[in-house]
Protein backbone atom coordinates (compact mmCIF):
# COMPACT_ATOMS: atom_id res chain seq x y z
CA UNK A 1 0.00 0.00 0.00
CA UNK A 2 2.84 2.48 0.75
CA UNK A 3 3.85 2.42 -2.75
CA UNK A 4 0.94 3.31 -4.30
CA UNK A 5 0.90 6.24 -1.67
CA UNK A 6 4.47 6.97 -3.01
CA UNK A 7 3.35 7.14 -6.34
CA UNK A 8 0.66 9.62 -5.59
CA UNK A 9 3.06 11.88 -3.84
CA UNK A 10 5.15 11.28 -6.65
CA UNK A 11 2.76 12.02 -9.25
CA UNK A 12 1.43 15.89 -7.29
CA UNK A 13 5.73 16.36 -6.99
CA UNK A 14 5.87 16.04 -10.95
CA UNK A 15 3.13 17.93 -11.26
CA UNK A 16 3.26 20.95 -9.16
CA UNK A 17 7.29 21.47 -10.67
CA UNK A 18 6.72 20.78 -13.55
CA UNK A 19 8.81 18.13 -14.36
CA UNK A 20 10.15 19.05 -17.86
CA UNK A 21 10.27 15.47 -18.97
CA UNK A 22 7.00 14.67 -17.60
CA UNK A 23 5.10 17.81 -18.64
CA UNK A 24 6.60 16.99 -22.28
CA UNK A 25 5.34 13.71 -22.30
CA UNK A 26 1.89 14.37 -21.06
CA UNK A 27 1.42 16.90 -23.00
CA UNK A 28 2.24 14.86 -26.36
CA UNK A 29 0.11 12.25 -24.73
CA UNK A 30 -2.62 14.74 -25.06
CA UNK A 31 -2.07 15.95 -27.94
CA UNK A 32 -1.89 12.67 -29.84
CA UNK A 33 -5.04 11.62 -28.24
CA UNK A 34 -6.88 15.24 -28.62
CA UNK A 35 -5.92 15.11 -32.05
CA UNK A 36 -7.34 11.34 -32.97
CA UNK A 37 -10.30 12.71 -31.12
CA UNK A 38 -11.22 15.30 -33.27
CA UNK A 39 -10.26 13.77 -36.13
CA UNK A 40 -12.19 10.86 -35.47
CA UNK A 41 -15.52 13.23 -34.41
CA UNK A 42 -15.26 14.85 -37.85
CA UNK A 43 -15.50 11.15 -39.51
CA UNK A 44 -17.91 9.56 -37.33
CA UNK A 45 -20.58 12.61 -36.93
CA UNK A 46 -21.77 13.05 -40.65
CA UNK A 47 -21.12 9.22 -41.17
CA UNK A 48 -22.62 7.73 -38.34
CA UNK A 49 -26.29 10.10 -39.20
CA UNK A 50 -25.45 9.02 -42.65
CA UNK A 51 -25.87 5.73 -41.94
CA UNK A 52 -28.42 6.36 -39.56
CA UNK A 53 -30.97 8.17 -42.03
CA UNK A 54 -30.47 5.81 -44.82
CA UNK A 55 -31.94 2.65 -45.04
CA UNK A 56 -30.23 -0.07 -47.17
CA UNK A 57 -29.61 -3.82 -47.26
CA UNK A 58 -26.83 -4.82 -45.24
CA UNK A 59 -27.03 -2.10 -43.10
CA UNK A 60 -27.37 -4.46 -39.90
CA UNK A 61 -24.64 -6.76 -41.11
CA UNK A 62 -22.56 -3.47 -41.54
CA UNK A 63 -23.52 -2.07 -37.36
CA UNK A 64 -22.62 -5.72 -36.43
CA UNK A 65 -19.25 -5.03 -37.91
CA UNK A 66 -18.47 -1.71 -36.57
CA UNK A 67 -19.42 -2.95 -33.47
CA UNK A 68 -17.07 -5.77 -33.79
CA UNK A 69 -14.28 -3.66 -34.25
CA UNK A 70 -14.83 -2.29 -30.64
CA UNK A 71 -12.82 -5.31 -29.57
CA UNK A 72 -10.17 -4.69 -32.04
CA UNK A 73 -7.17 -5.41 -30.05
CA UNK A 74 -4.81 -2.25 -30.08
CA UNK A 75 -2.06 -4.34 -31.01
CA UNK A 76 -3.55 -5.68 -34.48
CA UNK A 77 -3.91 -2.19 -35.41
CA UNK A 78 -1.07 -1.28 -34.62
CA UNK A 79 0.63 -4.12 -36.54
CA UNK A 80 -1.61 -3.11 -39.62
CA UNK A 81 -0.35 0.16 -39.56
CA UNK A 82 3.33 -0.36 -39.27
CA UNK A 83 2.48 -2.78 -42.13
CA UNK A 84 1.24 0.03 -44.26
CA UNK A 85 3.39 3.09 -43.32
CA UNK A 86 6.97 0.46 -42.80
CA UNK A 87 9.46 1.83 -45.81
CA UNK A 88 8.85 -1.25 -47.43
CA UNK A 89 5.31 -0.89 -46.94
CA UNK A 90 2.81 1.02 -49.61
CA UNK A 91 3.01 4.11 -47.79
CA UNK A 92 6.12 3.94 -47.04
CA UNK A 93 7.49 6.85 -48.74
CA UNK A 94 5.47 9.04 -46.62
CA UNK A 95 7.79 8.63 -44.17
CA UNK A 96 5.94 8.03 -41.41
CA UNK A 97 6.90 5.55 -39.68
CA UNK A 98 7.93 6.24 -35.86
CA UNK A 99 6.66 9.70 -36.02
CA UNK A 100 3.76 11.20 -34.09
CA UNK A 101 1.89 11.52 -36.84
CA UNK A 102 1.33 8.27 -37.50
CA UNK A 103 0.39 7.12 -33.97
CA UNK A 104 -2.75 9.97 -34.78
CA UNK A 105 -3.34 7.68 -37.81
CA UNK A 106 -3.18 4.82 -36.01
CA UNK A 107 -5.29 5.75 -33.08
CA UNK A 108 -7.96 7.63 -35.42
CA UNK A 109 -8.39 4.32 -37.11
CA UNK A 110 -8.56 2.39 -33.57
CA UNK A 111 -11.39 5.10 -31.62
CA UNK A 112 -13.51 5.68 -34.95
CA UNK A 113 -15.50 2.07 -35.00
CA UNK A 114 -16.12 2.61 -31.19
CA UNK A 115 -17.15 6.45 -31.79
CA UNK A 116 -18.80 5.65 -35.05
CA UNK A 117 -21.33 2.38 -33.20
CA UNK A 118 -21.88 5.01 -30.52
CA UNK A 119 -22.93 7.60 -32.28
CA UNK A 120 -25.28 5.23 -34.32
CA UNK A 121 -27.16 3.85 -31.36
CA UNK A 122 -27.28 6.96 -29.94
CA UNK A 123 -29.13 8.17 -32.77
CA UNK A 124 -31.36 5.29 -33.13
CA UNK A 125 -32.33 5.68 -29.16
CA UNK A 126 -34.00 8.79 -30.67
CA UNK A 127 -37.57 8.88 -30.69
CA UNK A 128 -38.38 8.10 -34.30
CA UNK A 129 -40.68 11.10 -34.81
CA UNK A 130 -37.71 13.45 -34.35
CA UNK A 131 -36.43 13.03 -37.63
CA UNK A 132 -40.07 12.60 -38.85
CA UNK A 133 -41.04 15.77 -37.72
CA UNK A 134 -37.93 17.62 -39.16
CA UNK A 135 -38.59 16.25 -42.66
CA UNK A 136 -42.16 17.11 -42.51
CA UNK A 137 -41.65 20.86 -41.68
CA UNK A 138 -39.14 20.43 -44.72
CA UNK A 139 -35.42 20.35 -43.47
CA UNK A 140 -32.80 18.83 -45.72
CA UNK A 141 -31.34 15.41 -44.69
CA UNK A 142 -28.84 17.52 -43.36
CA UNK A 143 -30.95 19.41 -41.12
CA UNK A 144 -32.27 16.81 -40.10
CA UNK A 145 -28.56 14.98 -39.13
CA UNK A 146 -27.94 18.15 -37.22
CA UNK A 147 -30.86 18.38 -35.46
CA UNK A 148 -31.16 14.39 -34.54
CA UNK A 149 -27.22 14.86 -33.29
CA UNK A 150 -28.47 17.59 -30.70
CA UNK A 151 -31.18 16.21 -29.51
CA UNK A 152 -29.05 12.80 -28.78
CA UNK A 153 -26.13 14.78 -27.43
CA UNK A 154 -25.37 13.40 -24.36
CA UNK A 155 -25.53 10.41 -26.24
CA UNK A 156 -22.91 11.84 -28.60
CA UNK A 157 -21.08 13.39 -26.19
CA UNK A 158 -20.67 9.96 -24.34
CA UNK A 159 -19.03 8.64 -27.46
CA UNK A 160 -17.08 11.34 -27.64
CA UNK A 161 -15.47 10.42 -23.92
CA UNK A 162 -15.33 6.93 -25.20
CA UNK A 163 -13.10 7.11 -28.05
CA UNK A 164 -11.08 9.77 -26.14
CA UNK A 165 -10.65 7.10 -23.25
CA UNK A 166 -10.11 4.61 -25.48
CA UNK A 167 -7.04 6.72 -28.06
CA UNK A 168 -5.20 7.87 -24.75
CA UNK A 169 -5.23 4.45 -22.22
CA UNK A 170 -4.02 2.17 -25.37
CA UNK A 171 -0.15 0.94 -25.47
CA UNK A 172 0.30 -1.67 -28.25
CA UNK A 173 -0.13 0.70 -30.95
CA UNK A 174 1.93 3.36 -29.38
CA UNK A 175 4.27 1.36 -28.93
CA UNK A 176 4.27 -0.71 -32.34
CA UNK A 177 4.17 2.92 -34.52
CA UNK A 178 5.67 5.12 -32.37
CA UNK A 179 8.67 2.80 -30.83
CA UNK A 180 8.74 4.66 -27.61
CA UNK A 181 11.19 7.46 -28.62
CA UNK A 182 12.26 9.48 -25.78
CA UNK A 183 11.65 12.91 -26.78
CA UNK A 184 9.50 12.48 -29.57
CA UNK A 185 7.02 9.24 -29.73
CA UNK A 186 7.26 8.67 -25.93
CA UNK A 187 3.52 9.20 -24.10
CA UNK A 188 2.68 8.24 -21.05
CA UNK A 189 1.23 4.53 -21.37
CA UNK A 190 4.56 3.75 -23.13
CA UNK A 191 6.81 5.57 -20.67
CA UNK A 192 4.46 3.89 -17.89
CA UNK A 193 5.67 0.29 -19.24
CA UNK A 194 9.20 1.02 -20.17
CA UNK A 195 9.66 2.50 -16.39
CA UNK A 196 7.51 -0.28 -14.91
CA UNK A 197 10.17 -2.59 -17.45
CA UNK A 198 13.25 -0.76 -15.72
CA UNK A 199 11.78 -1.57 -12.16
CA UNK A 200 10.62 1.92 -11.06
CA UNK A 201 7.34 0.82 -10.09
CA UNK A 202 7.02 4.81 -8.54
CA UNK A 203 7.44 6.63 -11.35
CA UNK A 204 5.24 4.39 -13.20
CA UNK A 205 2.86 5.00 -10.62
CA UNK A 206 2.87 8.57 -11.10
CA UNK A 207 3.11 8.71 -14.50
CA UNK A 208 -0.22 6.83 -14.26
CA UNK A 209 -1.45 8.66 -12.01
CA UNK A 210 -1.14 12.28 -14.35
CA UNK A 211 -3.56 10.32 -16.97
CA UNK A 212 -5.82 9.41 -14.80
CA UNK A 213 -6.15 13.20 -13.74
CA UNK A 214 -6.07 14.19 -17.41
CA UNK A 215 -8.82 11.86 -18.42
CA UNK A 216 -10.73 13.48 -15.86
CA UNK A 217 -10.00 17.07 -16.57
CA UNK A 218 -11.19 15.98 -20.02
CA UNK A 219 -14.34 14.20 -18.83
CA UNK A 220 -15.16 16.93 -16.70
CA UNK A 221 -14.71 19.88 -19.37
CA UNK A 222 -17.09 17.73 -21.75
CA UNK A 223 -19.65 16.95 -18.97
CA UNK A 224 -20.18 20.57 -18.71
CA UNK A 225 -20.88 20.56 -22.40
CA UNK A 226 -23.22 18.00 -21.94
CA UNK A 227 -25.24 20.33 -19.47
CA UNK A 228 -24.87 23.90 -21.07
CA UNK A 229 -25.69 22.01 -24.40
CA UNK A 230 -29.06 20.38 -22.35
CA UNK A 231 -30.05 24.21 -20.60
CA UNK A 232 -29.34 25.80 -23.49
CA UNK A 233 -31.46 23.66 -25.80
CA UNK A 234 -34.72 23.95 -23.21
CA UNK B 1 -28.16 27.69 -29.58
CA UNK B 2 -25.46 30.66 -30.06
CA UNK B 3 -23.78 29.86 -27.10
CA UNK B 4 -23.75 26.10 -27.51
CA UNK B 5 -22.11 27.34 -30.64
CA UNK B 6 -19.49 28.80 -28.97
CA UNK B 7 -18.62 26.26 -26.81
CA UNK B 8 -17.88 23.52 -29.48
CA UNK B 9 -15.77 25.85 -31.24
CA UNK B 10 -13.97 27.10 -27.97
CA UNK B 11 -13.33 23.31 -27.23
CA UNK B 12 -12.46 22.45 -30.48
CA UNK B 13 -9.44 25.71 -31.03
CA UNK B 14 -7.91 24.54 -27.61
CA UNK B 15 -7.40 21.44 -28.36
CA UNK B 16 -6.02 22.91 -31.51
CA UNK B 17 -3.81 24.93 -29.51
CA UNK B 18 -2.88 21.69 -27.03
CA UNK B 19 -2.23 19.49 -29.51
CA UNK B 20 0.08 23.06 -31.35
CA UNK B 21 2.11 22.97 -28.33
CA UNK B 22 2.61 19.29 -27.96
CA UNK B 23 4.00 19.09 -31.51
CA UNK B 24 6.87 21.65 -30.80
CA UNK B 25 7.26 20.05 -27.38
CA UNK B 26 7.70 16.73 -28.73
CA UNK B 27 10.66 18.03 -31.08
CA UNK B 28 12.51 20.91 -30.09
CA UNK B 29 10.58 22.71 -32.78
CA UNK B 30 11.70 20.51 -35.54
CA UNK B 31 8.97 18.97 -37.78
CA UNK B 32 6.89 16.14 -36.29
CA UNK B 33 5.26 15.61 -39.40
CA UNK B 34 8.57 13.88 -40.27
CA UNK B 35 11.47 12.15 -39.59
CA UNK B 36 13.59 14.18 -41.62
CA UNK B 37 17.09 15.02 -39.92
CA UNK B 38 17.23 12.89 -37.59
CA UNK B 39 18.90 9.73 -37.01
CA UNK B 40 17.07 6.61 -36.45
CA UNK B 41 18.58 3.10 -34.67
CA UNK B 42 17.21 0.39 -33.10
CA UNK B 43 19.60 -1.31 -30.33
CA UNK B 44 19.12 -4.47 -28.60
CA UNK B 45 17.20 -4.35 -25.30
CA UNK B 46 20.24 -5.17 -23.13
CA UNK B 47 22.23 -2.06 -24.57
CA UNK B 48 18.87 0.02 -23.62
CA UNK B 49 18.34 -1.19 -19.67
CA UNK B 50 22.02 -0.63 -18.49
CA UNK B 51 21.25 2.93 -19.46
CA UNK B 52 24.12 3.36 -21.77
CA UNK B 53 22.46 4.59 -25.13
CA UNK B 54 20.36 7.49 -22.94
CA UNK B 55 24.12 8.69 -21.74
CA UNK B 56 25.37 8.39 -25.11
CA UNK B 57 22.42 9.77 -26.61
CA UNK B 58 22.76 13.28 -24.66
CA UNK B 59 26.11 13.49 -25.49
CA UNK B 60 26.01 12.66 -29.68
CA UNK B 61 23.59 14.94 -29.57
CA UNK B 62 25.18 17.68 -27.87
CA UNK B 63 28.67 17.08 -29.71
CA UNK B 64 26.80 16.03 -33.25
CA UNK B 65 23.86 18.16 -33.52
CA UNK B 66 21.94 15.70 -34.68
CA UNK B 67 18.73 14.25 -33.36
CA UNK B 68 19.39 10.53 -32.38
CA UNK B 69 16.03 8.36 -32.07
CA UNK B 70 16.67 5.40 -30.51
CA UNK B 71 13.88 2.01 -30.81
CA UNK B 72 14.47 -0.30 -27.63
CA UNK B 73 14.15 -3.96 -29.74
CA UNK B 74 15.44 -7.29 -29.31
CA UNK B 75 18.13 -8.58 -32.47
CA UNK B 76 15.39 -9.92 -34.08
CA UNK B 77 13.05 -7.13 -34.65
CA UNK B 78 15.97 -4.53 -35.09
CA UNK B 79 17.21 -6.49 -37.89
CA UNK B 80 13.66 -6.72 -39.52
CA UNK B 81 12.93 -2.64 -38.39
CA UNK B 82 16.26 -2.90 -40.75
CA UNK B 83 15.54 -4.50 -43.17
CA UNK B 84 12.36 -2.80 -43.89
CA UNK B 85 14.24 0.99 -44.16
CA UNK B 86 12.40 2.06 -41.16
CA UNK B 87 16.32 2.54 -38.86
CA UNK B 88 19.06 3.42 -40.67
CA UNK B 89 21.57 1.58 -38.40
CA UNK B 90 21.11 -0.98 -35.65
CA UNK B 91 22.99 -2.21 -32.57
CA UNK B 92 23.06 -5.79 -31.60
CA UNK B 93 24.65 -9.13 -30.64
CA UNK B 94 23.97 -11.87 -32.44
CA UNK B 95 27.38 -12.63 -34.97
CA UNK B 96 26.27 -15.37 -36.91
CA UNK B 97 22.87 -13.46 -37.51
CA UNK B 98 24.44 -9.85 -38.21
CA UNK B 99 26.88 -11.71 -40.55
CA UNK B 100 23.95 -13.12 -42.76
CA UNK B 101 22.51 -9.37 -42.50
CA UNK B 102 25.34 -8.52 -44.03
CA UNK B 103 25.77 -10.94 -46.44
CA UNK B 104 22.26 -10.53 -47.88
CA UNK B 105 23.18 -7.07 -48.17
CA UNK B 106 21.19 -5.13 -45.61
CA UNK B 107 24.12 -3.80 -43.66
CA UNK B 108 27.26 -2.07 -44.71
CA UNK B 109 29.92 -3.23 -42.30
CA UNK B 110 30.04 -5.22 -38.98
CA UNK B 111 31.76 -2.85 -36.30
CA UNK B 112 31.97 -4.01 -32.94
CA UNK B 113 32.51 -1.72 -30.48
CA UNK B 114 32.31 -3.23 -26.83
CA UNK B 115 31.91 -6.80 -25.31
CA UNK B 116 31.09 -8.35 -22.09
CA UNK B 117 29.89 -11.60 -21.24
CA UNK B 118 26.72 -13.47 -20.82
CA UNK B 119 26.01 -14.83 -17.25
CA UNK B 120 23.18 -18.11 -16.17
CA UNK B 121 21.67 -16.33 -13.07
CA UNK B 122 19.29 -17.73 -10.69
CA UNK B 123 18.08 -17.47 -7.28
CA UNK B 124 21.05 -17.48 -4.17
CA UNK B 125 20.12 -21.42 -3.06
CA UNK B 126 21.00 -23.19 -6.71
CA UNK B 127 18.30 -25.77 -6.64
CA UNK B 128 19.18 -27.42 -9.39
CA UNK B 129 22.86 -27.15 -8.03
CA UNK B 130 24.86 -26.08 -11.02
CA UNK B 131 27.05 -23.87 -9.20
CA UNK B 132 31.04 -24.44 -10.84
CA UNK B 133 29.36 -26.18 -13.82
CA UNK B 134 30.25 -25.17 -17.36
CA UNK B 135 27.48 -23.68 -19.32
CA UNK B 136 27.29 -26.47 -21.82
CA UNK B 137 26.79 -28.73 -18.56
CA UNK B 138 24.57 -26.42 -16.76
CA UNK B 139 21.97 -26.35 -19.29
CA UNK B 140 21.86 -30.31 -19.53
CA UNK B 141 21.06 -30.60 -15.30
CA UNK B 142 18.41 -27.69 -15.79
CA UNK B 143 16.81 -29.90 -18.45
CA UNK B 144 17.33 -33.13 -16.85
CA UNK B 145 16.09 -31.78 -13.54
CA UNK B 146 13.57 -29.48 -14.95
CA UNK B 147 14.25 -26.37 -12.93
CA UNK B 148 12.27 -23.65 -13.90
CA UNK B 149 13.98 -21.19 -16.37
CA UNK B 150 13.20 -18.24 -18.55
CA UNK B 151 14.03 -17.69 -22.01
CA UNK B 152 13.79 -14.66 -23.52
CA UNK B 153 11.72 -16.44 -26.67
CA UNK B 154 11.84 -13.39 -28.87
CA UNK B 155 14.93 -13.64 -31.01
CA UNK B 156 16.77 -11.55 -29.62
CA UNK B 157 20.70 -12.04 -29.25
CA UNK B 158 20.37 -13.04 -26.14
CA UNK B 159 17.84 -15.76 -26.86
CA UNK B 160 19.90 -16.47 -30.50
CA UNK B 161 23.13 -17.41 -27.55
CA UNK B 162 20.80 -19.36 -25.49
CA UNK B 163 19.96 -21.47 -28.20
CA UNK B 164 23.52 -21.91 -29.25
CA UNK B 165 24.28 -22.96 -25.78
CA UNK B 166 21.51 -25.68 -26.06
CA UNK B 167 22.89 -26.86 -29.19
CA UNK B 168 26.68 -27.11 -27.89
CA UNK B 169 25.02 -28.92 -24.84
CA UNK B 170 23.69 -31.53 -27.48
CA UNK B 171 19.85 -30.71 -27.60
CA UNK B 172 17.82 -29.86 -30.16
CA UNK B 173 15.98 -27.14 -29.28
CA UNK B 174 12.47 -27.69 -30.48
CA UNK B 175 12.92 -30.44 -28.39
CA UNK B 176 13.88 -28.45 -25.00
CA UNK B 177 11.22 -25.86 -25.78
CA UNK B 178 8.44 -28.66 -25.58
CA UNK B 179 10.28 -30.53 -22.69
CA UNK B 180 7.77 -29.32 -20.55
CA UNK B 181 6.12 -26.13 -17.84
CA UNK B 182 9.95 -25.97 -16.76
CA UNK B 183 10.48 -24.22 -19.64
CA UNK B 184 8.96 -20.26 -20.00
CA UNK B 185 9.05 -18.25 -22.67
CA UNK B 186 8.85 -14.49 -21.89
CA UNK B 187 8.80 -12.85 -24.97
CA UNK B 188 9.96 -9.47 -23.07
CA UNK B 189 13.21 -7.58 -22.97
CA UNK B 190 16.16 -8.35 -21.13
CA UNK B 191 15.46 -6.08 -17.99
CA UNK B 192 11.57 -7.71 -17.80
CA UNK B 193 12.73 -11.21 -18.25
CA UNK B 194 15.20 -11.36 -15.20
CA UNK B 195 12.05 -9.37 -13.05
CA UNK B 196 10.16 -12.39 -14.00
CA UNK B 197 12.71 -14.66 -13.30
CA UNK B 198 12.84 -13.40 -9.58
CA UNK B 199 9.37 -13.58 -9.38
CA UNK B 200 9.00 -17.54 -10.70
CA UNK B 201 12.12 -18.08 -8.04
CA UNK B 202 14.07 -19.31 -12.16
CA UNK B 203 17.11 -19.07 -13.90
CA UNK B 204 17.82 -17.13 -17.25
CA UNK B 205 20.79 -16.45 -19.40
CA UNK B 206 21.27 -12.29 -19.63
CA UNK B 207 23.94 -10.02 -20.28
CA UNK B 208 26.53 -9.21 -17.44
CA UNK B 209 25.65 -4.89 -17.69
CA UNK B 210 21.91 -5.36 -17.52
CA UNK B 211 22.17 -8.12 -14.62
CA UNK B 212 24.16 -5.82 -13.09
CA UNK B 213 21.77 -2.92 -13.37
CA UNK B 214 18.90 -5.08 -11.83
CA UNK B 215 20.47 -7.21 -9.15
CA UNK B 216 20.05 -5.25 -6.21
CA UNK B 217 15.73 -5.37 -7.32
CA UNK B 218 15.96 -8.79 -8.29
CA UNK B 219 17.79 -10.38 -5.70
CA UNK B 220 18.84 -12.88 -8.24
CA UNK B 221 22.97 -13.92 -8.29
CA UNK B 222 25.36 -14.99 -10.74
CA UNK B 223 25.47 -19.29 -11.27
CA UNK B 224 27.66 -19.98 -13.68
CA UNK B 225 29.95 -16.76 -15.37
CA UNK B 226 32.60 -18.88 -17.06
CA UNK B 227 33.11 -20.70 -20.75
CA UNK B 228 34.26 -18.99 -23.74
CA UNK B 229 31.00 -19.73 -24.97
CA UNK B 230 29.50 -16.82 -22.88
CA UNK B 231 31.22 -13.73 -24.82
CA UNK B 232 28.85 -11.59 -26.11
CA UNK B 233 30.26 -9.17 -28.19
CA UNK B 234 27.82 -6.10 -29.32
CA UNK B 235 27.88 -4.04 -32.79
CA UNK B 236 26.73 -1.71 -34.66
CA UNK B 237 25.73 -1.84 -38.19
CA UNK B 238 24.58 1.01 -40.92
CA UNK B 239 21.97 0.33 -43.13
CA UNK B 240 23.08 0.08 -46.86
CA UNK B 241 21.29 2.34 -48.65
CA UNK B 242 21.80 0.69 -52.16
CA UNK B 243 19.41 -2.48 -50.72
CA UNK B 244 17.50 -0.29 -48.43
CA UNK B 245 15.84 2.85 -50.11
CA UNK B 246 16.16 6.28 -47.96
CA UNK B 247 18.88 4.94 -44.99
CA UNK B 248 21.03 7.35 -44.00
CA UNK B 249 24.56 6.61 -43.98
CA UNK B 250 26.18 9.25 -43.81
CA UNK B 251 24.79 10.13 -40.45
CA UNK B 252 25.00 6.09 -39.47
CA UNK B 253 28.92 6.77 -40.27
CA UNK B 254 29.11 10.26 -38.05
CA UNK B 255 27.89 7.56 -34.70
CA UNK B 256 30.19 4.75 -35.69
CA UNK B 257 32.70 7.50 -35.79
CA UNK B 258 31.62 8.66 -32.56
CA UNK B 259 31.51 5.38 -30.80
CA UNK B 260 34.78 4.05 -32.03
CA UNK B 261 36.19 7.09 -31.13
CA UNK B 262 39.07 7.67 -27.83
CA UNK B 263 36.82 9.72 -25.86
CA UNK B 264 33.31 7.48 -25.93
CA UNK B 265 35.89 4.24 -25.81
CA UNK B 266 36.54 5.74 -22.46
CA UNK B 267 33.29 6.55 -21.88
CA UNK B 268 32.01 2.86 -22.59
CA UNK B 269 35.19 1.39 -19.94
CA UNK B 270 34.16 3.75 -17.06
CA UNK B 271 30.03 3.44 -17.47
CA UNK B 272 28.78 1.79 -14.75
CA UNK B 273 31.68 1.64 -12.74
CA UNK B 274 30.44 4.44 -10.02
CA UNK B 275 26.86 2.55 -9.33
CA UNK B 276 28.43 -1.11 -10.20
CA UNK B 277 31.89 -1.10 -8.68
CA UNK B 278 32.75 -2.58 -12.21
CA UNK B 279 32.64 -1.83 -16.04
CA UNK B 280 29.76 -3.20 -17.54
CA UNK B 281 31.53 -3.37 -20.81
CA UNK B 282 34.84 -3.35 -22.03
CA UNK B 283 35.05 -1.08 -25.46
CA UNK B 284 36.49 -2.91 -28.36
CA UNK B 285 37.06 -0.15 -31.08
CA UNK B 286 36.16 -1.93 -34.18
CA UNK B 287 37.90 -4.83 -33.51
CA UNK B 288 36.64 -8.60 -32.74
CA UNK B 289 37.26 -9.38 -29.48
CA UNK B 290 39.08 -12.96 -29.10
CA UNK B 291 38.55 -14.37 -25.22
Amino acid sequence: MSELWQGILRALELLVTFDPEVMAVTFRSLGISVTACIISALVCLPLGSLIHFTSFRGKHLLVSIIQTFYSLPTVLVGLLVFILFSRAGPFGDLGLMFTPTLMVIGQALLVIPLMLGLIISALASLDKTVADTAFSLGASRFQAGILALKEARYAVVTAVIMGFGRAISEVGLAMMVGGNIRGFTRILTTAISLETSKGDIELSLALGFILLIISLVINVVLGRLQQVRSSAAH
Amino acid sequence: MKNVKTILLSLLLSAAVIAGVAGCGSSDGSSIIQAQDRLRIATTTSLYDTGLWNALEDRFEQEQGIRLDILYAGTGIALEYGRRGDVDAVAVHAKATEEQFIADGYGIERVPFAYNYFVIVGPESDPAGIKGLSPEDAFKKLYETQTAFISRGDESGTHTKEKAIWKAAGFDYEAVTDSGAWYVEAGKGMGPTLQMAAEMEAYTLSDIGTFLAYKAETGLVTIVDSGSILLNVYSFIAINPDKVEGADAEKAQILVDFLVSDEIQQFIEDYGKADYGTSLFTPCAGNEPTS
